[in-house]
Formats: structure tokens, C-alpha cells, sequence
């Protein structure tokens, strides 16, 4: 019987000749990544569990980026980022990134692609749900809580139980006013909030192919949205060009077998497809942005994980450029190089970042920012009954800051031209 | 592990997520500081809008004010509980508050990994819309050994899906008792 990528990385990391949905089995970690919110109580329980000679496993596979909650006068806050800097010196880890400094990153899963830590045909395992993200590359990623991540520290294993794969593939030729964001957030209306619990999420189709290794993150960044525990997209030209400037490192290459046995199978058209967003208070709650067109907003917020790549910020430009902002708009940049790429990096005749301040809006400094609300002081975080729209992944209740506020996820084209028009918007009006 | 668990019954719907059991901002407390890690419990389930707390009635909340414990110790949810986060910090806020087991339809798979390697609280599934028919307050009795629940307050008796793959980790009490238990580390 045939088996999917997700079913033979799984296979060589647990070394084993093929694996069937279902098996348990031990993983071989590659690399283990945490931030200053959960690594703090994952180094505790480490310490606690392997007593005070405890060792890592491979001090050279573990990646560590405070990203969370940086910039914030929040003592709690910021002594996480001391405990996670005392304890890189102490173990000398050569893989973290300090605040302050000019190996600071910001969000993880977009500075595990830019440092060359997503190597296809490994397994990546971080303390955020967000970890799949990093399977654009080929690779099996997923999240964990800390005592997984504590037993990984000193062991390098983890259980897992093999996952049964649904396929997603998107035929056709991306239209100029679709993203990524639209395809996931057409994906998690259709089979909701649970709909990939404990299965593999693999996307194929000529319209992934033509996508940047920066849009297919934002595909895999939302499996989790469905419940999945990894997304995955094959290896491929564009994946190869992206590594080649990332790193040294052999790979190997997997791809799903003809036969391979699927839980399900999804085929959509891209030119089919319109822009969409995600209602409050749920990223399945989906609606045509015509459906809502009108609503009114208070706030538009462009960043994380999800929304605050180059891709994203180059999409933006392109509706804000020579255009205001009707509404406060925060301009987030995922990672530190994207926040050097908006200098750089140019539509017609402007940087985008010439771009963005002209249009008014608020360009802040690279971390999670308000995409999960954080302390109170973080910047963007919604206030009272603030109507946002976003680029980021979740729209749960609080999840950007204030209980009684609501949240609209949608692409960067849909939020800059809602930020432009004040109340919701279908980027097709402004292109 | 105890082989019975007797409590009162905290009623909530579906897709409880990570972010209403254990709000982000609340996680910057130490968990091996008492004072603070008492912060867990105090904010366990704080974001649950208001009407979906404590169903069928809603508007109870699952901690009193100015309290860090609440008196319920048993959580009934609907499907997908846990969805969201990776944080460990929301089965660990849930026990902290004094939350023994949680009975639902289906759970996030990061939230019930974190419930059973960390040993916080048991995660049990049930086929039943169990959160229709279980109101809170209900004192609940729970026979671990052998996966059935009785509704004390109506007699009504359920029968649980075994804890099947994970029961040696939830008997052991959470991941490193079961990998010093199996020999796999010292």
C-alpha cells in the first residue's frame, strides 16, 4: 500500500520501513523550537523532571525566539525573556535570538524559514500551535505543549500517533485579488474548526505550485485552525530556490505515492473563488467579503505569522499606495529582515513603507503583537467594542485583546482596502 | 490516579478554545511559584462569554470572584474542546482551579496531548451530546476503571469511551511517570 509524505517522514523519523494511520510511534526530533511564552515553564519541568545534571539532547537542534510579548512594560512579561536569556547562557544555545539585540527575529515560524531551520523530509516540533506552518517546506511540523517539549529536551522523542491525511487541491490560475488567506479561510468554512482533528492536511494543485514559499506558509500556517496536526506542501523549483539561499543543509525529498490512501479529498478552482472573511468570534464562521461588505470597522491590523510576511505587506502596497487609511492601521512586520525588506522593497516608484506612512498608517516593531491580545500596553490589541479586521489566524472570543470586541480575518488585500473605505471592503473595488 | 471521582458538573458548549479557558495575557505567571501559579485557577475559564458559562442557565462563572478555586470539578464541554493555542498553561489552569476530569464530545489534539502528558486533568470522550443533557451544579460520579458516569442528581447513567492508547499515561499520572515506569528514562 502506498503512503503520503506526511506517513513516510514519519516513517524515517520514527525509523521504520512504512507506517499506517493509527500506529503509535516514537519520533526522532530534528529540531525543537520554543518562545518566551511557553519555554519558560517547558525549561521548568525540564529541570524538574531530569533533576539539576539534567542535559539537552542536542543543544544544536534546539531554536529558541522570544517573540511573544516583547515590547511591554509587563515585569512577568519580561521576565520570561530573562529566564529564556539566563538559560541560553547557561547551556550556551547557540540558536537564540536575544531581545535587544541584532539577532532579535520576532515571530518564530517565519524566522525558522529565514534562518534555514525548515529542511524538507524533517521533523520540526515547537511549542506553538502555529508550528505547522514551517510544513510549506516538505517537512512534518507540528505544535506541542511544554511537557512534550521538556520530555524532547531531554530525550530528542516524542510520541505521536500517525495521522490519516485529507488532500486539498487548488486547480486554475490565481486571480489578482485572491491570496493564500482566502484558499485556507474557503478550506475552514468548509470542513470548520474540527473537521482536520488529529489528520495531516496536504495541499497539491497547479495554483499551490504557483504560489511563494512566503503564501503557501500562510496555508499551512492555518491547518490548525482546522484542527490538523500538520499541513504540507511537496517539495518543488520554488522550494529549492528559497532553501538555496537559506542554507547548506542535504534534504530529502518526499512525495505522496500514486496509491496512497487518503481520509478525504478536496478539489477547488481557483477562479471560482472570491475573497473571503471569517466572522466573529470563529475562523470556520466564513462569509464572501460581498456578503458583508459595509460593515463598519474601527481598526485594520496587517502582521503575524499568518498575515505579516513581505507577501503580505506587498500585497497592502498595492491597494494603499497614494491611498488614507479611514481607520487606525497597524502595519506589523512578522520578522525583523521583513521589517528590512519594507525599506527595501518597492511598488512602482515607493518602498512600501513610503507607502504605508503616507497612507497613515502605524508601523510597529516585529513580534506577535496583538494577533493574541497579550499585556495591555501591546500595540494594536483591540479596546471596548473595537470592530477589527486582520490578517492574523484566530477570531475566538479575547483573542485580540478585549472580550467585547469582534474580529474579521481576512487577506491583506481585503483588510488594506477595508482600512482605506472605513467599513469592509472587496478589494476588487480598489483594483 | 483515583478510581473514583465524584463532583459537581460545569456545563459549557462547543469549541471551547485555549483562548476562553486561559486568556494570553494571564500567561506570563510562574507555575513554580505558588503565589503566582494560584493566578491559573483564579482565571480559568474567564473568557467564556458571559451566556455560555456554566449552560444551561449560563451567566455563572466557573471561579467565583476573588476566589482561586472553583467549586466544580468536573467539566462537560461539547465537541472540539480545546481548540486554539498550544499552551499547556489551559489544562494546567483548569486543574489549578481544582478541575479533576472533563467529559466531551471531542477534543483539540494539542489540549488533550497537554491534558494527558502533563497529568492535569483526564479527558474523557463520550458519543453523547452529554452538555444537553447534564445541567450545572449536577453531582457527577465517575468510575474510571470502568468508563461509566452517573448523573447522581437524576440517576441517569452514560457510558465513556475507554481512554484506550492513553490510559497507561493518564494511570502513571502524565508522561515522565509513565517513561521512568516503562524504563525509557531513569
Amino acid at each position: 500500500m502506498g503512503m503520503t509524505i506526511t506517513e513516510k517522514i514519519l516513517a524515517k523519523s520514527a525509523g521504520k520501513e512504512s507506517v499506517k494511520p493509527g500506529d503509535n510511534i516514537w519520533l526522532n526530533v530534528d529540531v525543537l523550537m520554543t518562545h518566551d511564552v511557553c519555554g519558560p515553564p517547558t525549561i521548568g519541568i525540564w529541570k524538574s523532571e531530569f533533576g539539576k545534571d539534567a542535559t539537552i539532547w542536542d543543544k544544536d537542534k534546539l531554536v529558541i525566539f522570544p517573540d511573544h510579548y516583547i515590547f511591554t512594560a509587563n515585569k512577568h512579561a519580561n521576565r520570561n525573556v530573562d529566564i529564556l536569556r539566563n538559560f541560553a547562557d547557561e547551556y550556551s544555545i547557540d540558536n537564540y535570538y536575544d531581545v535587544g539585540t541584532s539577532r532579535y527575529k520576532g515571530v518564530c515560524h517565519i524566522a525558522l524559514a529565514e534562518e534555514g531551520y525548515n529542511i524538507p523530509g524533517t521533523v520540526l516540533i515547537g511549542t506553538d500551535s502555529h508550528t505547522c506552518t514551517s510544513g510549506a517546506f516538505g517537512m512534518f511540523s507540528t505544535g506541542v505543549g511544554n511537557t512534550d517539549a521538556a520530555f524532547i529536551l531531554g530525550t530528542g522523542k516524542i510520541w505521536e500517533k500517525v495521522p490519516e491525511t485529507m488532500k486539498f487541491t487548488f486547480t486554475g490560475k490565481m486571480p489578482e485579488y485572491l491570496t493564500a488567506k482566502d484558499l485556507i479561510l474557503q478550506i475552514l468554512g468548509d470542513i470548520t474548526t474540527d473537521g482536520a482533528t488529529y489528520r495531516a492536511m496536504e495541499f497539491d494543485g497547479e495554483a499551490v505550485f504557483s504560489l511563494s514559499m512566503n503564501e503557501r506558509m500562510t496555508l499551512c500556517n492555518m491547518a490548525i485552525e482546522g484542527g490538523g496536526m500538520n499541513g504540507i506542501i511537496p517539495v518543488d523549483a520554488v522550494t529549492e530556490d528559497y532553501l538555496q539561499e537559506r542554507t547548506n543543509k542535504a534534504y530529502d525529498k518526499f512525495y505522496s505515492d500514486e496509491d496512497a490512501v487518503y481520509h478525504s479529498k478536496y478539489e477547488y478552482n481557483v477562479e471560482n473563488l472570491v475573497p473571503l472573511v471569517a466572522k466573529p468570534h470563529s475562523p470556520d464562521n466564513k462569509a464572501a467579503v460581498r456578503e458583508v461588505e459595509g460593515t463598519p470597522i474601527t481598526k485594520a491590523y496587517i502582521g503575524s505569522c499568518t498575515g505579516g510576511k513581505i507577501s503580505d505587506f506587498q500585497f497592502a502596497a498595492k491597494i494603499l499606495y497614494d491611498k488614507k487609511v479611514a481607520v487606525t492601521t497597524f502595519i506589523v512586520p512578522a520578522s525583523t529582515e521583513v521589517a528590512k525588506q519594507l525599506e527595501t522593497e518597492m511598488y512602482k516608484d515607493k518602498s512600501l513603507k513610503e507607502i504605508f506612512e503616507s497612507a497613515g498608517a502605524v508601523i510597529a516593531k516585529s513580534s506577535c503583537a496583538a494577533c493574541l491580545g497579550g499585556p495591555d500596553d501591546t500595540i494594536g490589541r483591540t479596546v471596548g467594542n473595537d470592530v477589527t479586521i486582520s490578517t492574523t489566524n484566530r477570531n475566538f472570543p479575547g483573542r485580540m485583546g478585549s472580550k467585547q470586541a469582534e474580529v474579521y480575518l481576512a487577506s491583506p488585500l481585503t483588510v488594506a482596502a477595508s482600512a482605506v473605505k472605513g467599513v469592509i471592503t472587496d478589494p476588487r473595488d480598489l483594483m | 490516579m483515583e478510581n473514583i471521582v465524584i463532583g459537581k458538573a460545569f456545563v459549557l458548549g462547543n469549541n471551547i478554545d485555549t483562548d476562553q479557558i486561559i486568556p494570553a495575557e494571564h500567561l506570563v505567571y510562574s507555575m513554580d511559584d505558588e503565589n503566582e501559579a494560584k493566578m491559573y485557577g483564579k482565571y480559568a475559564l474567564s473568557s467564556v462569554p458571559k451566556e455560555y458559562s456554566g449552560l444551561p442557565l449560563g451567566n455563572i462563572p466557573f471561579v467565583e470572584e476573588g476566589k482561586y478555586e472553583s467549586e466544580y470539578q468536573i467539566i462537560v464541554g461539547g465537541s472540539n474542546f480545546g481548540c486554539g493555542s498550544s499552551r499547556e498553561h489551559a489544562p494546567y489552569a483548569l486543574m489549578k482551579a481544582g478541575a479533576k476530569v472533563i467529559i466531551a464530545e471531542s477534543y483539540a489534539r494539542i489540549f488533550y496531548r497537554n491534558s494527558v502528558d502533563g497529568g492535569f486533568v483526564i479527558p474523557y470522550e463520550i458519543k453523547e451530546k452529554l452538555n444537553e443533557k447534564v445541567k450545572t451544579g449536577d453531582v457527577l460520579k465517575i468510575d474510571i476503571e470502568n468508563n461509566i458516569l452517573v448523573n447522581n442528581s437524576t440517576g441517569e447513567t452514560f457510558s465513556l469511551n475507554p481512554l484506550g492508547d492513553v490510559l497507561p499515561i493518564v494511570s502513571a499520572g502524565g508522561l515522565f511517570k509513565y517513561a521512568r515506569k516503562s524504563g525509557m528514562i531513569e
